[in-house]
Parts: C-alpha cells; sequence; structure tokens
C-alpha cells in the first residue's frame, strides 16, 4: 500500500500494460459480462467500449485527485459511488443525445457499475498514483478493454451476419454506411449467441497467450549463448 | 478514540454520497428536456412508420388516452393510446400489445388499426428473441411484419390467422416458427378485443 512514488513514471509501461500485457480483458480478464454480452456487433461493442473508457478516465482521475483525503476504511464505498455517479452521468448523457444506441444497449450501460475493471483500477494504480499516470492508465486500460470488445465484435459479426458496423448510423450519425462483406450470407448462428462470444474470447485468450509465448522465447533466444541456441532458434522458426 | 475515527469516516462517507449526489442531480437537470425531446422523437418516429405522417393532421404523441392493464393486449401495466385525427375526427388508433410468451420474454409490439378494424401497420418495439432467428420480426431486419399492413380480423378468415405451417396464410422464417405464431397470435386476439370493445380506442 505506502509503496513510495517512482520519481519518473514509466509511461510506457503503463500504456504497454492497459493494451497488451496487463489487459483488463485478456490478462485480467474482467468485465466478462458486458464483454460477452455486447460484442455481437461493432457498433455495439465500440460504443459500450467507449462509454466504459470514459467512466474509467474519470473514475481514476478522481480517485487520484482525492486519494490522499480518502480514509483507507472507507476507500472501497467511496471508489464504487465514484464510478456509480460518472456511470450515471454517462447513462444520462447517452440517454439524451444517443438515444438510439442507449436503447440498443439497454441494461449494459448502467451495468458498467459492476465492471470489476474499472474499481480495479481505482484500487490497484489510481489510488496509488498521481492524476496524470492515473489518466494515461484509465486510457490504455479502457483501449485495451475496448479493442478485445471491437475485436470480439468484429469476428462475431462477419460469421454472424456477413456485415461489419451495421447500424453504424445510430452512433455515428447517417454518412454511416453498413459494409456487407457476404452477399446473400446464411449466417453462422453460433456467433450470435452466447457461446460464440465465449469461444471467441477463448480463441482471442490462446491467441494472446501464444503471443506472449513466442515473444518470451524470441527474448531468451536472443540472450542465449549460440552454442545452445540451435534447439531454441529451430522451435522458433517452425512455421505454426 | 475508535469513536471518533468512525464518526470522521462515517462523516466523510455522507460528504461524499451528497457530492455524488448532486453532481448525478446536476446533469439530470441539465440533460432533462433533452432526453424528453429524445423519448418524443422516437416515439413519433415510430408512431409514424406505422400511421403515416402526412395523414393525420394533430399531434399524435400527446393525443393520447388512457388503456388501463389489460389481459387481451397482454399488458400489465397501464399505458396510453395514441390517437391519429384529420379535421378532429380520429380515424387510427395505435397502442402497445405485448405478446408475453416469447421465445426467451415478452414481446413489446406497436399496433395500429383504423376505425374499421384494419391494421395499418406493426412495428416490434422490444423482444428477446434469439438473434439471427426470431429477430427478423424487428422491421430493420426484413420486411415480415408488413404483410399485417390491410388485414383486418375477418381478412383473412378467423382459422387463417396462422403461420403457413400451420395451416395459416402468414410466412414463418425458416428455423424460428414459434417467433412468429405468437406475434401473429397476440396481433389476433388484440384485434378481437378491438372488435369487441371500439370504444376503448375511439371514444373521445
Amino acid at each position: 500500500m505506502n509503496n513510495p512514488e517512482p520519481r519518473n513514471t514509466d509511461y510506457s509501461k503503463i500504456i504497454d500494460d492497459g493494451l497488451w500485457s496487463n489487459n483488463p480483458a485478456l490478462a485480467q480478464i474482467l468485465g466478462l459480462c458486458p464483454l460477452l454480452a455486447v460484442s455481437g456487433t461493432v457498433i455495439n461493442a465500440l460504443a459500450l467500449g467507449m462509454a466504459t473508457m470514459m467512466v474509467l478516465m474519470a473514475s481514476n482521475l478522481t480517485v487520484s485527485v482525492l486519494r490522499l483525503y480518502i480514509p483507507n476504511e472507507i476507500r472501497i464505498p467511496v471508489f464504487v459511488l465514484i464510478i456509480a455517479g460518472f456511470v450515471t452521468i454517462v447513462e444520462h448523457l447517452m440517454h439524451a443525445y444517443l438515444y438510439n444506441l442507449y436503447t440498443v444497449l439497454g441494461i449494459f450501460v448502467p451495468l458498467i457499475v459492476t465492471n470489476c475493471a474499472i474499481i480495479g483500477r481505482a484500487e490497484g494504480f489510481a489510488s496509488k498514483h498521481s492524476p496524470l499516470p492515473s489518466i494515461i492508465d484509465g486510457i490504455s486500460m479502457g483501449l485495451g478493454f475496448t479493442g478485445v470488445l471491437v475485436t470480439l465484435g468484429v469476428i462475431r459479426e462477419i460469421l454472424a451476419q456477413g456485415t461489419l458496423f451495421a447500424d453504424a448510423s445510430i452512433m455515428l450519425g447517417e454518412w454511416a454506411t453498413t459494409i456487407t462483406l457476404l452477399e446473400n450470407y446464411n449466417g453462422f448462428l453460433l456467433a450470435a449467441l452466447p457461446p460464440g462470444a465465449f469461444i471467441g474470447l477463448g480463441l482471442l485468450l490462446a491467441l494472446k497467450n501464444l503471443i506472449d509465448h513466442n515473444m518470451r522465447k524470441r527474448q531468451r533466444s536472443r540472450i542465449a549463448v549460440e552454442t545452445i541456441d540451435g534447439n531454441a532458434e529451430a522451435m522458433i522458426s517452425r512455421p505454426d | 478514540m475508535k469513536a471518533k475515527v468512525i464518526s470522521r469516516s462515517g462523516l466523510l462517507l455522507g460528504l461524499a454520497g451528497v457530492i455524488v449526489i448532486g453532481l448525478v442531480t446536476l446533469v439530470y437537470h441539465f440533460t432533462y428536456d433533452d432526453i424528453e425531446r429524445s423519448e418524443y422523437q422516437a416515439l413519433l418516429l415510430a408512431l409514424n412508420s406505422i400511421i403515416p405522417e402526412d395523414s393525420h393532421d394533430n399531434d399524435i404523441v400527446n393525443d393520447t388516452r388512457d388503456l388501463p392493464a389489460n389481459k387481451e393486449l397482454g399488458l400489465k401495466k397501464d399505458s396510453l393510446i395514441y390517437r391519429a385525427r384529420n379535421n378532429g375526427e380520429i380515424f387510427a388508433a395505435a397502442f402497445p400489445v405485448t405478446a408475453p410468451d416469447g421465445y426467451n420474454g415478452p414481446i413489446k409490439l406497436l399496433l395500429a388499426i383504423d376505425r374499421q378494424g384494419r391494421i395499418l401497420g406493426v412495428r416490434v418495439v422490444s423482444h428477446l428473441e434469439t438473434p439471427g432467428l426470431g429477430d427478423r420480426i424487428e422491421s430493420r431486419r426484413s420486411n415480415w411484419v408488413d404483410q399485417f399492413r390491410g388485414k383486418s380480423i375477418d381478412n383473412p378468415s378467423r382459422d387463417d390467422w396462422k403461420v403457413k405451417k400451420d395451416g395459416g396464410v402468414f410466412d414463418q422464417f425458416t428455423g424460428a416458427t414459434i417467433t412468429p405464431r405468437i406475434v401473429i397470435k397476440a396481433i389476433h386476439k388484440a384485434l378481437m378485443y378491438a372488435e369487441a370493445q371500439p370504444g376503448v380506442f375511439f371514444d373521445e
């Protein structure tokens, strides 16, 4: 708890943590309820991701600013209050200015409150760091979460409907059009249903682990002495 | 000492609550008009899609009559009937109908009929049907709901208010029969009710 703050904050590490190494969805495996429920289309995924990021930025900033004034014993309820407040504000704003999107996302906007990734960042990062790194952390974590949501949305929408950006106009206005990738496509129903979301997320997790594994191996082989290098080298250069 | 710490924490927590509630209230206050306007626009759009905008000359969203909770229409709560007028004469009414027995939950519809009991249009307001199968009842996914336009209780005959699979005249979707079946049933029931009680919809 009482780690003194390092003098030089390593921003590139914060960004890398949020986007990849400690990604809320792929490494912390948090916030799966909205992740799985709203990733049926790219636009829904993008909208919920952005809303989550807004809340995350605002709550991180507020928690960070107030971190020295909040007594340790009541910090969790105060964090929850702050997060719930921002979620309600985002909900009102969407209700007023993005009405169609609001009706499509429905219960998942208020449910951002229960996204553990947000309180996780408030407790794990913002309560120990100054405002600027906390905002950067909020943005990186938010982008990381949005990225996974959108990736899952792309996969599921293409497989289920053969389109991309269906109903984009409800978020971006009239100029946005749906891209139909597969004409007369009958649809792969599994991708649209919850099991499809789980399978999709599982594949993304596997892909991340595979990439991490290969990167670690490459780093190790770089340090390794040439004589014992043959074996690892052969494994890395394996075509699959 | 402990009591002091506890009361201090309690007060701070209370203060935090008051501040957050204050902020939310402020945002609520500033967005209230825009939320009302958005709701109005959405309702107007839905009503205009089933009762053509140029066919009536009144403010249809605000020309309402109370519709108490009603088993025939599947409504568990009180709601409203929206009426379309021409020169003061009510010629059509739009009202909610709920099919309570949807595949995953209730299917909420908005149904518009004229004084002769003919359907002017149907829109699905909300549903929990399977994406990719049952959701083709939505007007943005397919034109399935458009086949009800012009239909009435005797057209087709009462026995033909079914999907084709059951010997009726209405299309079903491949892979989803339950959803169309219960939407048709709900609409038919609503038409029977409207025939029996026209005053509910068309009295001043």
